[in-house]
């Protein structure tokens, strides 16, 4: 449920790190090995260069695929070695489609309302969401993406380390007011 | 390693990384699926996994233990599977080296969408490749096939 906050009682957020608390963390779901299977189309991504992703490979009604072209029917559970084979991780897929998540082409701050979101995000509240981001298996794959393919631009005990401290400053959102007391206004909304 | 292929149990002695495909083809002699291009990038090597189709190049062989594995050569007893009717009945086959993939994929594209579109068959086929360029008559025979099944083929 959102809590609306009186205008009198709100300021925009100041600029600094708080603002700033999200770049990081969308500077890692933008890059190609988050973003290729966040895309805007039905069409996972591929490549550093984030093209559709070859033999007409689709989402599907379940974010795994269709019929005959399933994720898993090519992408294992460990990256195969050779250059320009299959990457892999255990479950390799797609946001489902009624819930796409989508990270191509958004703003930060719509980046940011979009994975707090319950509703778009798989149910998830703010501890479920830090669990994902810094400990899901295919999560963690980006920082393990095999050969020709380019790790995120910060590592991984780095971006942990970012998305708990977005975590305790109440999850700010770029473009948040915050309350005087300091608490982000649309923080409520997570819960 | 114990397998379930074809209805069968085999015993292999392979490393647990071996590719499905190698053990089909050089350890058990089943050299009906084809090694194409060893990435999963063409489908020649797709077989059935527990009703999927599995690119059995890139696939562990100790990923498919307790799995129900089916080859080409265990899709039917005698040619009879409603696909391979079909293959038969459009030519589909030129030189024949991806058709065993082929009908391997749109046998596990029939048994999610028995009257598929053309679309579906797309998006079901296009892992699959044909050097030969038969494509125009997979896609016939695949209409065929599910005319079939719908006339009581076998599944």
């Amino acid at each position: 449920m959102a809590v609306e906050a009186k205008s009198s009682q709100v300021v925009p957020a100041p600029p600094g790190r708080r603002a700033q608390a999200f770049h990081d963390i969308a500077r890692v779901l933008q890059s190609p090995r988050c973003q290729n299977c966040h895309p805007t189309a039905d069409a996972p991504l591929q490549t550093d260069a984030g093209i559709p992703h070859a033999m007409l490979v689709m989402r599907g009604p379940d974010g795994r695929g269709t019929t005959s072209m399933r994720c898993a029917n090519c992408h294992m559970v460990t990256n195969n070695p050779e250059p320009h084979a299959p990457p892999g991780a255990p479950n390799w897929h797609l946001p489902p489609p009624e819930t796409p998540m989508v990270f191509e082409g958004r703003s930060p701050a719509e980046l940011c309302r979009t994975i707090k979101d319950p509703r778009r995000n798989g149910g998830k509240d703010l501890d479920q969401l830090v669990h994902h981001l810094t400990t899901d298996s295919l999560v963690l794959w980006g920082w393990n993406p095999g050969v020709g393919r380019t790790p995120p631009p910060i590592s991984q005990p780095e971006f942990a380390r970012v998305v708990h401290a977005w975590a305790e400053a109440g999850a700010p959102c770029p473009g948040d007011q915050v309350t005087r007391s300091g608490s982000p206004a649309a923080r409520g909304r997570l819960h | 390693m114990e397998l379930t292929i074809n209805d069968k149990k085999h015993q292999v002695d392979v490393p647990a990384e071996m590719p499905l495909l190698w053990v089909l083809r050089d350890v058990l002699g089943l050299t009906g699926t084809r090694f194409g291009c060893g990435m999963a990038l063409c489908g020649a090597c797709t077989v059935h996994v527990d009703g999927q189709a599995q690119r059995s190049c890139v696939t562990p062989v100790s990923a498919v233990i307790d799995k129900r594995i089916v080859t080409i050569e265990g899709l039917s007893p005698d040619s009879s599977h409603p696909v391979q009717r079909a293959w038969i009945e459009e030519e589909v086959p030129q030189c024949g080296y991806c058709q065993s993939g082929q009908i391997m994929a749109a046998a596990v594209l029939l048994s999610h969408k028995p009257d598929p579109t053309d679309r579906d068959i797309d998006l079901a086929m296009s892992g699959n490749i044909c050097r030969c360029g038969t494509y125009p008559r997979i896609r016939r025979a695949i209409h065929t096939a599910a005319r079939f099944k719908a006339e009581g083929g076998t599944p």
